[in-house]
């Protein structure tokens, strides 16, 4: 399944069904630098799309995360929390942030396929 | 106040400003290096390097860390009236200054606020000045202004600063020039290093044992890379050097202290010798001697205080802090993770009677009050070589 991403350097991983996984981008995570503290949403909290679900913080840096689609939070990484590094040794697999059970498929489609988030970098 | 992840991924690009960025002696460095820059003071300063902050920092409390902090202005005050002159904007005793010693000081306005803190130095034929790279320029103006009549006042834009930082900084430059190690915290002396006289003071901001060194700017880079050959020095931006500042308990000019805030205020009175107080045999005859001397014999109605919070979010500069029923008691200056104490540190101010000890406040972070705990500062201890 395709991963897409968001204007703010998040990705999402539709893994099976509609329950998607949420994390930031090898870029955000190298432009934040050391993670050192992440504050998850609660499990079972439904979002809108653009809603702050949650904040990933560096040394130098708090940055909001923003819910990138409609949907109900159905797991967030423990591990993640204990260990906010993980963000930054492995952003788009063990550092992910949280599972969103995706209620509009049609936002997913809309977001940027990997051509067009590699796109949005060289712009930056 | 929280970014959004694509402000924070452009944070680091020089958004186009309004004068273009100074270089420092060290900038082909830096970017040698890997360097992250980015704007600090007008100038284009290394953030981080690609160890990041947090290797950095701890390199520096394990090791030795290479800081380029030629940024700073270095001022040079000659003349035999020089040091009366400087007695005249800041409340500290020069004139009692030995050859060779240095001390903390701060430039006063009218109301007792601190337009600068700076370190003076003794040196057989001037005073040296190391002051703020974003206030270097008023510095001088106001030296002129004031004291210009009685000293000579340079700038020295020709000389780089490098800071030395760590346990193992003095193994790293006495290889180089033995002469260092003899030196003792806040004391400078002239060695030679990489080729050039270099004025070397054992002093610091990051509560480790330490040099700063003023090199001419043509021998910077070799000196840099002599210290960066050496197997204890690694380079570390100015990301490591706050979180380092703020492990000691150091005030950052401009954000924990400015000119709104007095030395009672700011927890600075130690850096206010007897012979200029009340009594003293050079007592006042700065600007602001009033409010500071009232303030010393009747306190402050608020105080600098450290915070440790009690949770694992940080707390950053510009939280507001609030009593147990939620009334505002103050508000955050400084704020991160600590990397070596490995908690929320922050620094703030707190109304007097809150200002005590052990209490606890509530930070008002993201629509959560999060406790934190009123510490003594140091957070990290420091390890000065007295």
């Amino acid at each position: 399944m395709t991963t897409m991403f968001t204007p703010d350097h998040e990705w999402i991983n539709i893994e099976d069904h509609e329950a998607a996984v949420v994390g930031i981008t090898l870029h955000a995570q190298d432009a934040l630098g050391d993670v050192v503290f992440v504050d998850l949403p609660a499990v079972g909290t439904t979002f809108k799309k653009g809603d702050v679900a949650g904040v990933v913080e560096s040394v130098k840096a708090a940055a909001d995360l923003y819910m990138p689609v409609d949907g109900e939070v159905v797991e967030v990484n423990e591990d993640l929390r204990n260990d906010p590094s993980l963000a930054n040794s492995d952003p788009m697999g063990a550092g992910w942030f949280f599972k969103v059970h995706v209620s509009n498929m049609a936002q997913f489609e809309e977001l940027m396929d990997p051509p067009g988030y590699d796109a949005l970098l060289k712009t930056i | 106040m929280p970014w959004s992840l694509s402000a924070v991924s452009t944070l680091n690009v020089p958004a186009a400003p309004t004068a273009p960025l100074q270089h420092t002696p060290l900038h082909e460095l830096h970017l040698e290096l890997g360097a992250r820059m980015v704007p600090f003071a007008g100038y284009a300063m290394p953030v981080q390097y690609p160890a990041g902050i947090l290797a950095e920092h701890r390199q520096c409390r394990e090791s030795a860390a290479l800081f380029d902090v030629s940024h700073m202005g270095q001022v040079r005050l000659v003349g035999s009236d020089a040091a009366a002159a400087l007695e005249s904007l800041v409340p500290v005793d020069v004139q009692g200054l030995s050859l060779g010693r240095q001390r903390y000081a701060f430039f006063t306005n009218a109301a007792g606020g601190l337009l600068d803190d700076l370190m003076i130095t003794r040196r057989a034929d001037d005073l040296f000045l190391v002051v703020n790279a974003g206030c270097k320029g008023a510095d001088v103006r106001h030296l002129v202004t004031h004291i210009g009549h009685r000293c000579q006042v340079i700038a020295q834009p020709e000389l780089a600063l490098l800071a030395l930082q760590g346990p193992k900084a003095v193994d790293a430059l006495a290889r180089i020039n033995g002469g260092v190690a003899s030196l003792t915290f806040m004391t400078g002396g002239w060695f030679a290093l990489a080729g050039a006289e270099c004025f070397v003071t054992r002093s610091g901001y990051t509560g480790e044992d330490g040099f700063e060194i003023s090199v001419p700017a043509t021998h910077a880079i070799a000196l840099a890379r002599t210290q960066l050959a050496q197997p204890e020095v690694q380079a570390a931006g100015l990301g490591a050097r706050d979180t380092l500042r703020l492990e000691a308990g150091l005030c950052l000019y401009g954000h924990d202290i400015d000119e709104t805030t007095t030395p009672v205020e700011a927890g600075l009175t130690w850096a206010i010798q007897k012979v200029r107080r009340e009594g003293g045999e050079r007592h006042g005859g700065y600007p602001g001697a009033q409010v500071i001397d009232s303030q010393l014999a009747q306190g402050a109605a608020r105080r600098r205080v450290g915070l440790v919070g009690l949770e694992r979010a940080p707390v950053r500069e510009g939280t507001v802090l609030v009593d147990a029923h939620g009334h505002k008691v103050g508000g955050v200056t400084s704020g991160t993770l600590g990397p070596s104490v490995n908690q929320p540190i922050a620094m703030g101010y707190l109304a007097a009677n809150h200002a005590v000890p052990g209490g606890e406040v509530y930070a008002e972070v993201r629509g959560r009050r999060l406790p934190m705990r009123i510490t003594p500062m140091p957070f990290a201890p420091h390890r000065y070589r007295r």
